[in-house]
């Protein structure tokens, strides 16, 4: 069957902005989608709001829209476009969601527009829960058992008749609030409660609890003749209880008998067959450990963070196939594109495998609850392949970036075996290590399993490890060829080895040379070597057959990002991906490396060699002896390659760009205050101290408030601004353990407005696209602020200064390709925040609005190319005549107690862009498009600080002009009445029943305008306020710039109302 | 204790040996590849591998450890087992024992610690090949000479039951000529209720319609087909007669006794993601496979069987039909086991056929 011919236009939907569970593997499948649809000669219109991504490059689709992803502006861009087709399949929970809402407010049907890979029917039974049960049963799938109640006794009849434990659902909560697992009455009776209170319409689904079981996932496709395939099956390491997105999966199954396997493959044959899906689809399952029971946990029909895990796993590209087969294409007609002599109607097989651990963001957010369960938690992920388990763990392990190369976290050790059980048994972030610890320590392995469910099989995989290590130990420095080669291929790194064998790295490294032991690198085909095919997909492990060809082009290697965390997002694999395709259009041979599995740059096809490897000295320096490139590019992979830098130019390694030296000189505290001095460039004062008494001392002299930080972590971590010594007391008794070799740093907080600059630099010409302007003042976090393009509010001569300060900095550092700094313009005078030497998180969103491909510019200029010959100039580029807000995006409502206030933390996991020939707007689409509701008229409420009452009072009096109401505490609402404005009066938090906590909780207010006070108790009150508001769905600021924005774009469109 | 595999090129691998001994002179089999990730034990006891020596792809193997019911014979029949990582500790509900231990007690030799994707890309590039197992002892000139040693052609009677077996049940009587049958063609046909008599591979025809039966079931079997010419009368005699199914080997002996012809692939088929499309509705289904022999697609012309379906990868027969008799065959095994379950519905249409 040929494709549907009458399907010459279609619109793509994405998936929006960053977010915890919906993050970069929607621009992976999307990108690869548009591209199969253009392979077939359709015309792709593409929307999305993240401008961040590389399916948004105008290069990617025909017309690429970036606005918000709402039923409004999707309807404007139907009737404008009028596309024969819409996939919605590609661009996760958000696109479905919109489908389901054009579909069914009529516009596609008035447009003819024909709803593309599933139907909303089908949407409706997979993603309504009750239907999906429903529809289950009717096809004589099990699933648990399930009840929906509205109070305590009736949740308690139930779960005695269905048997303990049992899990509570609450409805319409956000981030899965106030449920839980009850084993027994008393315990139901509590938590029933939480959740029928926690629950808007008071109510709860209580379902039998399968937590232990096997939870195991398979990813089925489906064509439009009933042909279905299934590409992959995962096997957690965590069981059932622990959310798939937050647990250790392996590729295939490792503890399923074929029998087990077929009967799961069966039934989703079954299920993606009942829901007539059109593409790919996702089921997970809980399969009991001890016999043939299992049920039915969920279906995604679409394309998930599990199919681009599954692509990446086994080569088989999920969204790809998925579009064609949208466009009426059969499996059994498209040609298998990693063999390119067989079909696409196949089920691959692997004959390595894989391991994916999740990335969670605990290490910024030090207070929120690392325990995992249901709701999942994960920024991002790594994956690690080899021909053990072992290997494909520990290469996981180091992806990770969290400070080890080894499953052994030191913080763990020795600590009391009463310690490790027990926090097994309520699996957090750091289980993986607690288990490896409990079997270091000789807890018996079924213990261990009594404590957690996880199968004997990966348990005895630790073991093994575990094992290696005190053979390790005994033979110290005398460590037998043999034994070096098992650890070797059971995936120990070289630092582990010297770690436990007590030599140094470079001694392990020079035994392995001597015996020539190095790694091998084996390719990823789908098809376990059945057929010859030319993926050029690697893995390195320890075999005898190396299956790269040498190549005598001249090859660049450019290092990726790993995986995503909160500061270091998909913006680094934008850079990453343009980079490559600088290189490649250049004629020379583009080799990356990286571990994450969700992104564009780990797909195969955007580079000459893909080497999906830890992002490690050791994994890395082994990729270029194989492939002995010209150089390596370290700046487009965020601090991750920013940090090899060293490491590789000590080997000998040619870094092309900005030299080590040039890095050095940004980035280490006191070459570059000296730089600034030279160049006479005023920074905020500062000074760093190695003890709570010199701080305190310092900073009197230096003066509230300070921005005080550690110096020995990057990207703002425990950072804060104090404002007296009593804060500052505690900032050092709570936040940071300083020593003279971790010492503090203390800055002046300079008060005023931040100001980004990105530029390009070769040497001698330094070109800058463009400035950005945040709309909250410095500190909150760059990367947290609304920023706006071009700057609205700064004078010429002020910006002239910033392009000359940037001219010299990027000069004097020698700067060949990206350079990205921060400003501060305080009192009229502008000193430099920071200074990276390397790509930043704007860079996508300045290319995007000013036409300029950043990073391929910046790559041309790394490769020789000077910046005048490609035809840019020195200096800034001409403003475009639009204008462009970059609006931040949260996950707070996952991410329980973790403090919504914005500082100099960085807390947001991803961005949008609204663009608009008039501030206003463009302000108004990036509010809207970061999920901000905006309310045209309602209730406010107000609790501000002292310190901002002043300024928070003009934004009342512009709201009351606005015909808003207020709600606020007793001193706010004393000013708000003193301008004979209406007011109701609250109570604070536990002073009445109806207190302002109440309030909020009832959603009887519909923004909350909070700024932080110091001071234990109105701190803990706010936080309690702010959490609220989350949890219930109130857009909540606490930057009062913000609010003037939020403020403006509701001015801008009321008519004026006054009386003559 | 260290183990070499010499292959019929002269080149040869080290690995480790597990399972059984290795007794220098008996250890020469055929050299093939299955690229299933799960179903080792059902493809340890499948008949049809009888005299192979068999190349797992999927380098973990073991995991799930070896249990009471997953076995397709009673005793293996395959010649050695080479797999990366042979599993020591298995960990499944069902399993008894480790993959070792199973290969131990049937007297089956293994090797591990090789590099078995290159093994696997040397099999795809020559083909099949003569390989053997050898204690490091053992010398190259040695090594060479016992390759040359023929391989046995009496696969199928060694592995055919010797006498006539009934499984009774309510439905069909349905005879299963026995090549070496997997157990779970008779538990296809005895879950649909169906009553079988499993009879020798030398059965006449005569000795078969004396047990009256409603069709007759050809099995899969090891071996060139051509080995077991004798059978071909047998067939033809007994389509005439009853309605048949044929599978794997059996669909081979159907083609040969229907005037096709067969001939020896490169390296065959074996896995469980061999896609095969059905020229009739136009689907194709995920099959399980073992064969090293396929009917020419040439041959079929002259004959009186229909191409009914062929692998959507190469093009090979699959499938064929009788065109004016009850009768078709196809070169997988629907029965799965290992492998998915896509085509039991061929079993269903078998037994439809018989009413
Ligand atoms: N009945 C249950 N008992 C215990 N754990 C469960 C149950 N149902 C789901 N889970 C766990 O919760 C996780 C998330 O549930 P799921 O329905 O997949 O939601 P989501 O849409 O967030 O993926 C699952 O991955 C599983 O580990
Ligand atoms: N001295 C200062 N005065 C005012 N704000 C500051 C000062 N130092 C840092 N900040 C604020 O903190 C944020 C983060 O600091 P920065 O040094 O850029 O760290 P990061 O490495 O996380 O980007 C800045 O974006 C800015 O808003
Ligand atoms: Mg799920
Ligand atoms: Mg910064």
């Amino acid at each position: 069957m040929p494709r549907l011919s009458h399907l010459k236009k279609v619109l793509v939907i994405g998936s929006g902005p960053i977010v915890i569970g919906q993050a970069a593997e929607f621009d992976y499948s999307g990108t690869q989608a548009v591209h199969s649809l253009r392979e077939e000669g359709v015309e792709v219109v593409l929307v999305n709001s993240n401008p961040a991504t590389i399916m948004t490059d105008k290069e990617t689709a025909d017309r690429v829209y970036i606005e918000p992803l709402t039923e409004d502006f999707l309807t404007r861009i139907l009737y404008k476009e009028r596309p024969d087709g819409l996939l919605p399949t590609l661009g996760g929970q958000t696109a479905l969601n919109l489908a389901v809402k054009l579909k069914e407010s009529g516009v596609l049907d008035k447009l003819g527009v024909e709803l593309l890979g599933c139907k909303v029917d089908t949407i409706h039974q997979a993603e309504d829960r009750k239907l999906f049960k429903d529809l289950m049963i009717k096809i004589g799938e099990p699933v648990p058992d399930s009840a929906i109640v509205h109070t305590v006794e009736e949740a308690q009849a139930f779960a005695r008749k269905i048997g303990f434990p049992v899990i509570v659902r609450p409805a319409f909560t956000l981030g899965g609030t106030g449920g839980g697992i009850a084993k027994n009455v008393e315990e139901l009776g509590l938590v029933a409660l939480t959740g029928i209170n926690a629950s808007p319409i008071n109510q709860c689904l209580i379902e039998r609890s399968i937590a232990g079981f096997k939870e195991v996932e398979y990813e089925v496709i489906r064509d439009g003749k009933d042909n279905c395939i299934i590409v992959c099956n995962m096997e957690n390491f965590d069981p059932v209880g622990v959310h798939t997105g937050d647990s250790i999966v392996f590729a295939p199954s490792q503890t399923l008998s074929d029998k087990e396997y077929q009967l799961l493959r069966t039934s989703a044959l079954k299920i993606i067959r009942a829901l007539d899906i059109r593409g790919g689809c996702n089921v997970q399952y809980a399969l009991d450990p001890d016999s043939f029971q299992y049920y039915v946990i969920e279906v995604n029909p679409r394309v998930s963070r599990s199919s681009a895990l599954a692509s990446k796993a086994t080569g088989y590209p999920i969204a790809k196939i998925a579009a064609k087969i949208a466009l009426g294409l059969g499996l059994d007609e498209i040609i298998n594109p990693v063999t390119k002599k067989t079909y696409a109607c196949f089920e691959p097989a692997l004959d390595y495998v894989v391991c994916k651990i999740p990335r969670w963001p605990f290490d910024k957010f030090i207070k929120a609850d690392r325990r995992l369960g249901t709701q999942m938690k994960a920024t991002g992920e790594v994956m690690g392949i080899g021909r053990t388990l072992e290997e494909a763990l520990l290469k996981s392990v180091r992806s990770l970036e969290i400070g080890v190369h080894h499953v052994m976290l030191s913080s763990l050790k020795d600590r009391p075996r009463e310690e490790l059980l027990n926090r097994m048994e309520r699996p957090d972030d750091e289980r993986l290590f607690i288990v490896a610890e409990a079997i270091r320590q000789g807890i018996p392995l079924e213990l261990i399993h009594s404590r957690t469910k996880i199968d004997f099989l990966f348990l005895n995989c630790i073991r093994r490890i575990v094992l290696i290590e005190s053979e390790l130990r005994e033979a110290g420095s005398k460590i037998p060829a043999e034994l070096l080669l098992r650890a070797k291929k059971s995936g120990f790194a070289d630092s582990a080895i010297a770690l436990f064998s007590g030599m140094t790295e470079p001694a392990i490294h020079e035994m392995r040379a001597k015996n020539g032991f190095f790694p091998v690198y084996k390719m990823v085909d789908t098809c376990a070597a059945e057929f010859e095919s030319s993926t050029p997909y690697y893995y390195s492990t320890w075999e005898t057959e190396d299956e790269v060809l040498p190549s005598d082009k001249k090859k660049v290697v450019v290092l990726g990002s790993g995986p995503i965390r909160i500061g270091q997002g998909i913006e680094f694999d934008y850079a990453t991906v343009h980079a490559i395709q600088a290189i490649r259009e250049m004629g020379y041979e583009a080799v990356v490396i990286n571990n994450n599995p969700e992104t564009v740059s780990t797909d195969f096809n955007i580079s000459d060699r893909l080497y999906f490897e830890p992002l490690t000295p050791e994994d890395v320096l082994h990729v270029i002896r194989k492939e002995n490139p010209i150089g390596v590019i370290v700046q487009f992979g965020g601090q991750t390659a920013i940090n090899l830098a060293e490491p590789l130019h000590n080997a000998g390694i040619t870094i092309l760009g900005t030299s080590l030296d040039g890095i050095d000189r940004a980035e280490d505290r006191r070459r570059f205050e000296a730089l600034l001095k030279e160049l006479n460039i005023a920074q905020p004062l500062g000074h760093t101290v190695t003890s709570m008494e010199e701080a305190l001392e310092k900073t009197n002299i230096l003066g509230y408030p300070v921005v005080v930080r550690p110096s020995y972590v990057i990207g703002g971590r425990a950072m804060e601004i104090v404002y007296d010594a009593d804060e500052l007391t505690d900032y050092f008794t709570r936040a940071v353990k300083v020593t003279p070799q971790h010492p503090v740093l203390i800055d002046r907080y300079m008060i005023g407005r931040e100001m980004e600059v990105d530029a390009i630099c070769d040497g001698k010409t330094v070109f800058i696209p463009g400035i950005m302007e945040h709309i909250e003042k410095a500190g909150v976090h760059s990367g947290d602020s609304f920023a706006v393009y071009p700057p609205q509010n700064v004078d010429v001569s002020t910006q002239n200064k910033l392009i000359q300060l940037t001219t010299s900095i990027a000069l004097a550092l020698q700067i060949k390709g990206l350079i990205n700094i921060q400003f501060v313009i305080h009192k009229g005078e502008v000193f430099v925040l920071e200074v990276n030497p390397r790509s930043s998180r704007t860079v996508p969103f300045l290319s995007k609005v000013t036409d300029v491909a950043m990073a391929k510019v910046a790559t041309r200029a790394i490769l020789g190319k000077t910046i005048l010959e490609q035809g840019y100039v020195h200096g800034q580029l001409a403003e475009t005549d639009e204008i462009a807000v970059k609006g931040p995006v949260f996950s707070f409502a996952k991410l329980v107690d973790v403090e919504t206030a914005l500082g100099p933390e960085m807390k947001s996991t991803g961005e949008v862009m609204g663009r608009d020939t008039i501030y206003e707007r463009a302000l108004h689409k990036a509010f809207l498009a970061s999920g901000i509701n905006i309310p045209q008229s309602g209730t406010v409420l107000v609790t501000v600080a002292d310190k901002d009452k002043e300024e928070g009072m003009a934004l009342v009096r512009r709201f009351h002009a606005l015909g808003f109401n207020f709600v606020a505490t007793e001193g706010t609402a004393k000013l708000i009445s003193a301008e004979n404005i209406p007011v109701k009066v609250v109570a604070r938090i536990g002073e009445a029943a109806n207190d302002i906590l109440a309030i909020i909780k009832a959603g009887q207010c519909d923004l909350v305008i909070n700024t932080i006070s110091r001071g234990r108790n109105v701190e803990s009150d706010g936080f309690k306020m702010r959490r609220a508001a989350v949890e219930r769905g109130i857009c909540c600021l606490t930057s009062l710039d913000t609010v003037d924005a939020l403020i403006k774009t509701l001015e801008r469109q009321s008519f004026d109302l006054s009386p003559m | 204790m260290n183990l070499k595999l010499w292959l019929e090129t002269g080149e040869s691998f080290d690995g480790v040996s597990f399972g059984a001994e290795v007794k220098t002179t008996s250890m020469l089999g055929e050299l093939v590849f299955n690229t299933g990730m799960t179903g080792y034990q059902e493809i340890l006891s499948d008949p049809s591998y009888c005299d192979q020596i068999v190349v797992m792809t999927f380098p973990l193997i073991g995991q799930y450890g070896v249990n009471k019911d997953d076995f397709e014979s009673m005793v293996p029949a395959l010649k050695g087992f080479v797999v990366r990582e042979a599993c020591e500790t298995p960990s499944n509900w069902r399993s008894e024992y480790s993959l070792p231990q199973l290969l131990k007690e049937f007297g089956v030799p293994g090797i591990q610690g090789l590099d078995t994707r290159l093994l696997t890309k040397k099999i795809r590039s020559r083909g099949s090949m003569r390989a053997l197992f050898a204690n490091p002892s053992v010398s190259k000139e040695e090594a060479m000479a016992l390759l040359k040693e023929p391989l046995p052609k009496d696969q199928i009677p060694r592995v055919s039951t010797r006498h006539s077996i009934h499984f009774p049940g309510e439905g069909k009587r349905v005879v299963l000529m026995d090549f070496g049958y997997k157990k779970n063609i008779l538990r296809s046909l005895l879950r649909r209720g169906c009553d079988v008599v499993v009879v020798p591979w030398d059965s006449s025809a005569a000795s078969i319609m004396k047990f009256k039966p409603d069709g007759v079931m050809l099995s899969n079997g090891p071996g060139d087909p051509k080995d077991v010419l004798p059978t071909l009368p047998v067939i033809r005699a007994l389509q005439e007669a009853v309605p048949l199914m044929a599978i794997c080997m059996g669909h081979q002996l159907f083609a040969l006794a229907n005037g096709a012809d067969t001939a020896k692939m490169k390296f065959g088929h074996r896995g469980s993601n061999h896609p095969v499309k059905d020229l009739k509705n136009g689907r194709t289904y995920m099959t399980s496979q073992n064969h090293g022999y396929a009917v020419t697609l040439e041959s079929i012309g002259s004959s009186p069987l229909e191409l009914t379906q062929v692998n959507l990868n190469d093009g090979t027969c699959e499938g064929l039909a009788h065109k004016s008799l009850p009768a078709f065959s196809v070169q997988y095994h629907p029965e799965a086991y290992p492998g998915p379950e896509d085509t039991q519905w061929l079993f269903d249409a078998f037994i439809q056929s018989m009413k």
